[in-house]
């Protein structure tokens, strides 16, 4: 028997073989009736019971005889009996306690904000985080951090998520089985003690070189006690192009950070600044700020665009020109001569020399007041390039400053996994311990990485869920979210803050720890937390002690951010001896091949997100697609090789090929294919594996973001991607409107007028029906078109405040999306010449006073407040749907399917108490966050005060990096929003069908030059 | 009663030769017949078996939720409102035939009413089936009933939705009690001829003591005119109300005044083509005829062709009015409509119902009983056609072209549909070997006077 033992029973401890061979021998000499007879006989021998107990022991209760009716009956009354005796009997007293000191400010029901910061892509954002009675719940911007200015992107928002992602590693792994965290530190001192013998020889750490002072100095320390340490880094998205530019320019690496509140011209060279990279929320904010001046009297800047691949930059521009990546250094060169810089310039087509001639024009007539940037994708020489002409243009020290880099290693990221693989393949290496990413999965393709991996004897891994390079390590350690964590970091300018964990580790017991814990225990600091190493660092970086340090470190952890930890701005000069050289050749289109563009994934980002459904539920900017990348290319491009989106093919580049779908996109560069990295992982939990292609495998050291040369075949598959909309125009409709600067200055709000504009164009057209007349507050909300990037961070922030569900691809495919804002992009053909442009549109609810989803409802589960919002009340909705389809602006969504996910334990920690989760069958949409409404209302009324102009902001405002967002109250005529309401550019959405919408628009400017229009 | 001048020759509504008795003979012996014929257990296997897919179909979809159908957002409403509008549509003809061409005197329409108005019952009760089940929570849909509760929970009076409970309900109720207060004196003379003696009390039971009293005569002279009185305006209002589902709203395609009377218009339409799809096999199968005969059949032949008209002349107006408004939101809907991803249904929709019907202007075609059955069914897909048209086509592109979709119905979808072809076939399988499908006593009535007192003598013999 091999059951598990029973505690209840001893073991067997006789021999039973033998017992039963006796009775098998008895029951062998019986035939039919005389053999049952003797089985029955068998069963009441006293001894049999015996038997059978010590046989089945779990079993042994069933076996207990019967007990008969009257002993029952007996035993009952008796039980009944003496219960009512124990009645009289005095309990002992066992006193229990109230939580009389209760934790410090914690009120049931009133969330804390606690600051903290996140780092992704090598710079942190500085963030506020809600908490629910010790629960994180959700991410805010902090308005006092250099890089969020109260904003953050969609990836902050989303991170939460990470957190309670049920996938995460909950316990130490040794070789894929369950190991402890004692266990791994036994076999790890072992190891640690002969490498100390040996000074550290064989002992190597890879990092990603994220800028957190803390680690650094960590370290520094380690080297201290293994001085033959080996530290090497990577990171997927490193900066090594910028790098060498600055290298090219000055002669060293700086870090350029920009001043787009001072910009009046801003040219970016394949740079994506408001969407990606350091500090784009901050940039986006600066750069918005120079466009949405409201009266618009200081004018408005202007944006060039110059670049490959449609990035969320590009559809801001009011001048875009794409071209091929490898002709990107021939514009920037014919630009710097057009500026009067000395560089050779190969000859432009006459469009583009015209752009270059006309960009040049704007930048020189803005001196000290312009700025040009290159992407992290482009070339060192574009970099340098960029460098030269905002030395020139003197917009260096105005509108661009330098600093020391961020990065805490000199080494190009590119180098440090070289170096590694080629100590690894010299078997230099012993011990390996990787203290995040997963460059099995990342590393340049060249390398195979993996393959050298293996030749390391002892390799540690510390990421928080088991992913490609887990598989392949002997011991996986699981890493804890920020968070969960004490650590630093520093913004896109230098500034530190403090780390601050809001809840202790959720799987702690399993061993789980962060990079400085793991650092700790190599360099024996286990003794000491990370709390108060991160405090000794501080104290020691801050020069203070007792009384003096506790102000400084409570103020830090307060503001989240450490006064006076700016990098200070450098004067560097351009080299003298700089020489560009000769320009390099374009590869010459078609004929040598498909030119490549490699680029983070908005949503999967370096792949780490990619088990997080928010993000890949979110439309990607641009393409609308979610759950997977996709190959993009111009319609042109498709048409000419034949492909209609969705087709699979097959792209080979360096002996390398991924399969992948393609996708169209108006205005990308012809002849090029766009790749986003982050997808076709192996193992990446439950959601994320196997998603999409892995476009890693094209990607090596030498050329980390174009590939040349590269060679599509059709393989005659087809694939369903899953987009959120299908129609890439507006149809002419002037839904999202859109008017020149120029035009808009002369005409006022006629610059707007479309096509088809109604008579009735007004906000509440003519009604035979008095209206309601809407005393006290009246809640409405503006979204400027003008400052939208269509960047998303407002659909992941209102998932997070909202409890909204995912719903999975499957049901994306089948028109089924949740979000209450969906952010629609429409393709324009352009009113400028240059390239098709683009216009956001946020749709959230509209909140109609004459709700057309109210009057079709049979059993009013949707309902108007008498402050007039739009109300949805899910018990009582039904779900006929009827109001989903009278909604003119289909912003309402319909639970399908238990889409919530009543099951999943650490996901339900996440939710916002505030709001109900929603169940099969029931009808949702924006409600306007009416429970941060409420919150604000309670707090008013025990303050015996109004609401505040203010006071109240949704969550998709909140997020929103540019303040595109604007709530209030429309009653109040000092309020914000009534002001915008007076703007001439002020309009509804589909106001003419009479719904009145509460929630409006400012239509969208646009500010070409005029020597670029095409008949100028 | 006083026959009106343009009352048809008797001989036309039914055959010559027939005597009271012969007429009761022929209708009684189909339902009192011992033998249940083979061809009857076959179709009512097959409805059977259709039933079975029903309740799989309402299984899975309480279970797993609206989810497994194809609706989505914008497309919020599928094939199980079009099946809803179709089957109310289908039970137009019963109560039209029985009410309005009883107050009008059109003595043709006796042989028709009864399995008419049996036809309505069902197609109200598979059409019942559809608006409880497309709601999101089924369990709740009882709150659209207004009733006191301690929820404090009442209907929201302005949602036609609501109105199409009551309309639909109220239509239910009355056809039902239309189709029986006929069937009481048929009920009478089947008990009195019933052999057995559980049928005797079973249609004993339905008959009410009927025992042909003068009194009983005139009592339910009284009550049948009474309610044919109370369900002719039901004809009008049943599918004006689901009508309004649709104009009420605000979506270019379904925001239009001339749907409420093309929706009634469509409705007889596709109830007489229904009863001629039915009628045709079943005079047949029963040699029936006698009763339904080509005069009965040329008559609902132009009652299609001119409701037809009528609903061609909707079709014209809503293309005319969406080019006239000068309206970018209509006129983009009549292009998607002809046009658009689902052009070809609006151009297959035009076939059926606008061309097909033009053949009935020829008598060759009127009296051609098999291409009058062939029409009859092209009508019936035709109305289906242009339900999928109204809902899902005007649906799919509607204001906000980012939301712009299309639905494809699951095999989900289409197990309800074809199940409640089952659910309409068995109940009319049991309907026909049960109850007179032809009104006796009404028949009666048709046979020529002098033939009827021969008839009389004879019986009187017996």
């Amino acid at each position: 028997m091999n059951a598990e033992p029973s505690l209840a029973q001893p073991p067997p401890t006789v021999d039973s073989s033998a017992e039963f061979a006796a009775i098998r021998a008895r029951l062998q000499t019986r035939n039919g009736d005389e053999f049952w007879r003797e089985l029955e006989a068998l069963a009441g021998e006293p001894g049999f019971q015996d038997v059978l107990q010590r046989e089945f022991p779990s079993q042994a209760p069933r076996f207990v005889p019967d007990v008969q009716r009257r002993d029952f009956l007996r035993l009952m009354g008796a039980s009944l009996g003496v219960m009512g005796l124990a009645a009289c009997t005095r309990q002992p007293d066992e006193k229990i306690l109230p939580f009389a000191r209760s934790p410090e400010y914690l009120i049931p029901g009133k969330p804390l904000y606690f600051a903290t910061a996140l780092t992704l892509g090598g710079c942190a954002q500085g963030l506020l985080v809600e908490s629910h009675m010790g629960r994180p719940t959700k991410i805010e911007g902090n308005p006092d951090h250099p890089s969020s200015l109260g904003a953050t992107d969609a990836l902050a928002q989303a991170a939460i998520l990470s957190l309670y992602d049920p996938d995460r590693s909950h316990s130490c792994l040794r070789a894929g089985q369950i190991g402890t965290w004692n266990a791994f530190t036994t076999e790890l001192a072992g190891r640690l003690e002969a490498l100390a013998a040996r000074q550290g020889e064989g002992l190597a750490v890879l990092h990603a070189g994220e800028a957190s002072p803390f680690l650094s100095a960590q370290l520094g320390r380690l080297v201290a006690r293994f001085p033959k340490l080996r530290s090497y880094r990577w990171t997927p998205l490193h900066r090594d192009q910028e790098r060498a530019g600055a290298e090219l320019a000055f002669g060293r690496d700086v870090a350029v950070r920009y001043r787009f509140d001072k910009a009046r011209v801003v040219l970016a060279l394949d740079a994506d600044f408001l969407a990606a990279g350091p500090g784009a929320v901050r940039y986006a904010r600066d750069f918005a700020g120079g466009r949405m001046g409201r009266s618009y009297a200081a004018g408005m800047n202007r944006l060039y665009a110059v670049e490959s691949t449609y990035s969320v930059t590009g559809a801001m521009a009011d001048e875009r020109l794409s071209l091929r990546p490898s002709e990107l250094e021939g514009f920037a060169r014919a630009l710097a001569k057009e500026l009067g810089l000395a560089v050779e310039a190969p000859a432009l087509d006459a469009r583009r020399a015209r752009f270059a001639r006309a960009a040049a024009k704007d930048l020189s007539q803005n001196v000290g007041a312009g700025v040009v940037l290159a992407g992290s994708g482009a070339d060192p020489v574009v970099h340098a390039l960029a460098h030269l002409v905002n030395e020139r243009l003197r917009n260096a020290g105005s509108t661009v400053e330098y600093s020391v880099p961020l990065e805490v290693t000199s080494e190009p990221a590119a180098e440090g996994i070289r170096r590694l693989v080629e100590d690894t393949r010299a078997h230099r290496i012993d011990t390996l311990v990787i203290l995040s990413g997963n460059p099995v999965y990342d590393a340049p393709a060249e390398l195979d990485f993996a393959a050298a991996l293996a030749g390391v004897p002892f390799r540690v891994h510390l990421a928080a869920q088991v992913n490609e390079t887990s598989a392949l390590c002997h011991w996986h350690v699981p890493e804890a979210h920020f968070l969960e964590s004490w650590s630093d970091a520093r913004a896109h300018d230098g500034t530190a803050s403090i780390v601050q964990p809001l809840i202790a580790p959720l799987y702690e017991a399993g061993g789980v720890k962060s990079a400085h814990e793991l650092v700790a225990l190599l360099a024996s600091e286990a003794g000491t937390s990370a709390y108060q190493l991160l405090r000794a660092q501080w104290q020691a970086a801050s020069g203070k002690s007792g009384e003096e340090f506790e102000a400084f470190w409570r103020a830090a952890l307060n503001d989240g951010v450490i006064a006076g930890t700016t990098f200070p701005a450098l004067d560097v000069k351009p080299r003298a001896d700089l020489d560009l050289g000769a320009p390099k050749a374009p590869e010459n289109g078609l004929a040598s091949g498909l030119e490549l563009v490699l680029r983070a994934d908005a949503s999967a980002f370096d792949g780490r997100f990619a088990n997080n459904a928010w993000l890949q539920e979110l439309p990607r900017p641009i393409t609308r697609l979610t759950w997977e990348n996709a190959a993009l290319l111009a319609p042109a491009t498709a048409t000419r090789l034949g492909l209609e989106p969705g087709d699979v093919v097959t792209l080979a580049a360096g002996g390398k090929s991924v399969r992948a779908p393609v996708w169209s996109v108006p205005g990308h560069a012809e002849d090029t294919l766009t790749l986003h990295l982050g997808y076709g992982r192996k193992l990446a939990g439950k959601l994320g594996t196997g998603l999409g292609f892995d476009a890693y495998a094209l990607r090596t050291g030498v050329a980390p973001w174009r590939v040349g040369g590269v060679k599509l075949t059709k393989t005659g598959e087809r694939a369903a991607l899953a987009t959120v909309q299908k129609q890439p125009d507006q149809e002419q409709r002037n839904l999202a409107r859109v008017a020149t600067f120029e035009r808009f200055k002369a005409e006022g709000k006629l610059a707007f007028a479309g096509k088809h504009d109604s008579p009735f164009d007004q906000l509440a057209p003519p009604s035979l029906y008095p209206g309601f007349p809407y005393e006290g507050y009246a809640w409405g909300m503006v979204i400027d078109l003008n400052a939208c990037l269509g960047c998303n961070a407002c659909m992941v922030a209102c998932q997070s405040e909202n409890n909204i569900p995912v719903v999975g691809k499957d049901q994306i495919l089948n028109g089924r999306e949740m979000h209450w804002i969906r952010v629609d992009r429409y393709f324009e053909p352009s009113v400028t010449g240059s390239t098709e442009t683009i216009v956001h549109q946020p749709v959230p609810c509209m909140h109609c006073e004459n709700a057309p989803c109210e009057t079709v409802c049979p059993v009013g589960a949707t309902v108007h407040s008498d402050e007039g919002l739009n109300e949805m009340v899910y018990n009582r909705c039904v779900g006929t749907r009827y109001c989903s389809n009278n909604c003119p602006y289909k912003v309402r969504r319909f639970n399908f399917f238990p889409y919530a996910d009543f099951e999943t334990e650490s996901l339900k920690m996440q939710r916002n108490p505030d709001v109900t989760v929603r169940s099969r069958g029931v009808m949702e949409k924006c409600t306007y966050c009416v429970q941060r409404i409420s919150q604000a209302r309670i707090q008013a009324k025990k303050e015996e005060r109004a609401i505040r102009e203010g006071e109240i902001v949704s969550a998709c405002q909140a997020v929103c990096p540019t303040q595109a967002i604007t709530f209030g109250d429309i009653n109040d005529q000092a309020s914000a929003i009534s002001k915008l309401r007076g703007e001439p550019h002020h309009y509804g959405l589909l106001a003419e069908l009479g719904t009145r919408p509460r929630t409006t628009y400012l239509g969208k400017l646009r500010n070409p030059n005029p020597e670029l229009a095409e008949n100028a | 009663m006083s026959a009106p001048a343009h009352k048809p020759p008797l001989s036309e509504v039914i055959a010559p030769g027939h005597t009271l008795t012969s007429v009761s003979e022929k209708i009684t012996k189909i339902v009192l017949t011992r033998a249940t014929p083979r061809g009857w257990y076959i179709g009512f296997g097959i409805a059977f078996l259709l039933v079975m897919v029903l309740l799989v179909s309402i299984t899975k979809l309480l279970v797993s939720g609206i989810g497994v159908w194809g609706v989505n957002v914008p497309v919020g409403w599928g094939l199980a409102i079009i099946n809803f509008v179709w089957w109310i549509g289908i039970g137009h003809a019963g109560t039209l035939i029985s009410a309005i061409l009883l107050l009008f005197r059109q003595q043709w329409r006796t042989s028709i009413n009864r399995f008419a108005e049996a036809m309505t019952l069902f197609a109200v009760a598979c059409a019942g089936i559809f608006p409880l089940l497309h709601v999101g929570r089924p369990w709740l849909a009882y709150w659209l009933v207004p009733y006191p509760n301690t929820m404090s929970l009442w209907p929201q009076f302005r949602s036609p939705l609501l109105w199409d409970v009551f309309a639909v309900s109220t239509y239910a109720t009355v056809s039902a009690l239309f189709w029986y207060v006929g069937l009481i004196p048929d009920l009478a003379a089947l008990r009195d001829r019933a052999k057995s003696k559980p049928w005797k009390i079973l249609y004993g039971i339905g008959a009410m003591g009927w025992r042909g009293a003068a009194r009983h005569w005139e009592r339910y002279e009284t009550a049948y005119l009474l309610l044919a009185g109370l369900a002719t305006p039901l004809v009008i209002s049943v599918h004006t109300v689901v009508s309004l589902d649709f104009a009420v709203s605000v979506i270019p395609g379904w925001h239009a005044t001339i749907f409420p009377p093309y929706f009634v218009a469509g409705a007889i339409y596709s109830g007489f083509a229904m009863v001629l799809t039915l009628a045709i096999p079943l005079r047949k199968i029963y040699g029936l005829q006698d009763f339904i005969t080509l005069h009965h059949l040329q008559n609902m032949a132009k009652i299609v062709l001119a409701t037809g008209m009528i609903v061609v002349y909707g079709y014209t107006m809503e293309a005319f009015f969406a080019w006239y408004s000068a309206n970018p939101y209509e006129q983009a809907m009549l292009a998607n409509r002809a046009f658009g991803y689902y052009g070809w249904t609006y151009w297959c929709l035009l076939g059926c119902n606008a061309l097909t019907p033009q053949f009935l202007w020829f008598k060759k075609v009127r009296s051609n009983v098999v291409a009058l059955f062939v029409i009859a069914l092209i009508v019936n897909v035709g109305m289906w056609l242009e339900r999928f048209v109204i809902v899902v086509t005007s649906l799919s592109h509607d204001y906000l072209p980012s939301s712009w979709d299309t639905y494809t119905p699951t095999k989900w979808d289409w197990g309800l549909y074809v199940g409640t072809f089952g659910l309409f076939l068995a109940l009319l399988f049991l309907f026909i070997r049960f109850l007179p499908m032809i009104s006796i006593f009404e028949m009666r009535t048709l046979v020529p006077s002098g033939v009827a007192e021969a008839a009389e003598k004879d019986e009187e013999h017996a």
